[in-house]
């Protein structure tokens, strides 16, 4: 019996020491040069690539041994958790919307997006078809999916930042096609919608929903979700198709000003976020399927994956900035809730 | 038709065909929802042999996150065991006002949800709250570094040990130690002597319960842990990373390890019980 009293007074002595060794494990690591990048889920590979990248050439540029860490998540909830008080040094995430909500907390200086070029991002994407492999259902354009009993995968626009690009170049092609009659490019997003038997709440859960879960003929989806599906999933599995036309996503990207400030890390936070700009960030980016914003930099072998297309931007009249374009047509009651009823057919 | 039941049946008395179908269901039941998916987890972790498997758990980011785990439940659970114990004790033994609210508040992490656990350490801790700034002018990381899972943790698994007590403590009633009492011991005495070894397997059920909740706690843990790599990174988290990036063989490594230490509190249980008897793991009650 007295034996096992003993045992609470060892286990609880070994617990304070626990706690003690803790402490001061953690202690020097945040004493330490150390680079915090808030990342949303696609980039988890193309971060891997481009970190060891940076850590040898800030070596070599006579910096000290930089240690990078990743936190990747949903690009609205790492937003939230950077606004909640996680001390990022620098964000790299999908929606200039999502960077501007941690600038309103002034974290963040204003003129972010004019600080670095190309509106602050060092590589964009567009969103391109996933089909199953020979193409069986024949979908080359926009036009395709919503002919005979196609069904497509997309995530839910209204919790997804990359179903929103996708819902955005289904409308950009349908402009072009029935010429802005809106009538007409509303039947055809709500039709589209109509196909889609499950909406995802995120990329990643559509990827998975298409690829490993074998539903649906075809994926919308970012580029580099598409050929990173393609590889993990044996390329003998599904083929890309490139639509003629499609929507130009720019992922921006930011440093925190008020937490390099703290630390004392600005200058090679700054850096980290210059190098994404420079000959071998864009290869590693374009390595990775994201389109480099100079291509003129990049190995043509990485360039003939990433087929030049007609890519419409969010600031085009068509959808006037995110601004205007989120509240008309994600926000409650707006087109995309008209449109779409869950369950109608 | 009472009239009728005079001799008692045995109660195990039925006919073959009921205990077949019956113990049979029960055996598929078992089968489908839990050894199977047990075993898909050690099969999947396994599926491309051992080697695969211990790189899976050596690589720095899985082996930081076992350390961080088991760091946190090292932590919360000896601060539950004291909690808990206390709380137990005043409950049990002792009569005072606002008792009733006090058992309502231990049982408040059980019937609220892990996110709202999580949430409510952002809303103390964070950025826009008067403590966070404060202890960070400090130096004091809370929210998004170690000692914010740990107090979402210990949150979230404050009940088990208290619930596991609070019954055993009260059925056997004050009279050991009034008795202790009576005797001239001193109240440290009669709780060090008397009360405690009166408990000991109910406390060690209630210790292997929050442990088993301590290093799989997902949601409250998520919510403030900030998901940095290598970092603040537990198990549960690594696991669902490692799922999201396609990298099924190592997701299913580090759940099995997770599953492993689950089935070896299991183990150190039942060998226990089988040590010390049947009455003894799960007390008296």
């Amino acid at each position: 019996m007295l034996n096992f009293t003993d045992g609470i007074g060892k286990r609880l002595m070994a617990a304070a020491l626990g706690v003690t060794l803790a402490a001061g494990s953690i202690a020097p690591a945040f004493a330490a040069s150390q680079l915090l990048n808030v990342s949303y889920d696609p980039t988890r590979e193309l971060y891997k690539d481009f970190n060891a990248a940076f850590q040898k050439h800030w070596k070599a540029e006579g910096g000290d041994d930089v240690t990078i860490r990743q936190s990747h998540g949903g690009s609205g909830a790492q937003a939230r958790s950077v606004i909640d008080g996680l001390d990022a040094d620098v964000v790299t995430l999908a929606l200039e919307s999502d960077i501007n909500a941690i600038q309103k907390t002034g974290k963040i200086k204003e003129d972010w997006r004019t600080r670095l070029p190309n509106n602050a991002s060092p590589y964009t994407s567009t969103i391109v078809f996933l089909v199953r492999k020979g193409n069986p259902k024949g979908i080359k354009n926009w036009g395709d999916l919503v002919k005979g009993d196609v069904q497509i995968v997309t995530p839910n626009p209204k919790t997804s930042g990359g179903a929103r690009w996708n819902y955005l170049a289904a409308w950009a092609w349908a402009n072009e096609e029935f010429k802005g009659d809106q009538d007409k490019i509303k039947a055809y997003i709500s039709d589209l919608y109509k196909r889609a038997p499950v909406l995802d709440t995120g990329a990643r859960g559509s990827t998975v929903t298409f690829a490993q879960r074998q539903i649906g003929d075809v994926l919308l989806a970012w580029e580099n979700e598409a050929y990173l599906a393609g590889e993990e999933f044996g390329k003998d599995a599904f083929d890309i198709v490139v639509p003629p036309i499609s929507i130009l996503a720019e992922p921006p990207v930011a440093v925190v000003d008020s937490v390099v400030d703290a630390k004392g890390t600005r200058k090679v936070a700054e850096a980290y976020l210059q190098y994404l700009y420079s000959d071998e960030g864009q290869n590693i980016a374009a390595k990775h399927f994201y389109r480099p914003s100079k291509r003129e930099v990049v190995k043509p072998e990485l360039l003939k994956q990433l087929p030049d297309i007609k890519l419409v931007t969010i600031d085009d009249p068509l959808f006037g900035g995110w601004k205007k374009a989120q509240p008309e047509h994600f926000g409650d009651g707006g087109i995309f809730d008209q449109i779409y009823k869950p369950g109608a057919k | 038709m009472s009239d009728n039941r005079r001799t008692f049946r045995n109660p195990a008395d039925e006919s073959l065909v009921t205990k077949i179908l019956l113990v049979g269901l029960t055996l598929v039941f078992l089968a489908f929802f839990l050894f199977l998916p047990l075993v898909s987890v050690f099969v999947e972790a396994f599926r491309e042999g051992w080697v695969t498997y211990e790189e899976a758990l050596v690589e720095p980011d899985a082996w930081a996150a076992i350390q961080l785990t088991l760091t946190v439940a090292a932590i919360a659970v000896p601060l539950n065991v004291i909690f808990g114990v206390a709380a137990a004790w005043a409950i049990a033994k002792f009569e005072f006002k606002g008792k009733a609210f006090l058992i309502t508040l231990i049982d408040l992490p059980f019937s609220i949800s892990p996110v709202i656990s999580g949430l409510v350490y952002v809303l103390l801790f964070g950025s826009a709250s008067v403590l966070g700034p404060w202890l960070k002018t400090y130096g004091i990381e809370i929210l998004f570094a170690v000692p914010g899972i740990v107090l979402a943790t210990v949150f979230v698994t404050f009940p088990f040990v208290a619930r596991e007590l609070i019954p055993l403590m009260q059925d056997q009633g004050t009279g050991d130690e009034e008795a202790a009492l009576s005797l001239g011991a001193s109240g440290w005495q009669t709780f060090w002597y008397v009360t405690l070894p009166n408990v000991k397997w109910g406390l060690l059920y209630g210790v292997l319960l929050c442990n088993a909740r301590a290093m799989g706690e997902f949601g409250a843990v998520s919510v403030v842990s900030g998901r940095i790599r290598g970092l603040t990174n537990t198990m549960p988290l690594h696991v669902e990373i490692l799922y999201n990036e396609y990298n099924m063989v190592a997701a299913f490594a580090v759940a099995s390890l997770l599953a492993l230490l689950a089935l070896v509190t299991l183990a150190l249980k039942t060998l226990l019980e089988l040590r010390f008897g049947a009455g003894a793991a799960g007390g008296r009650h």
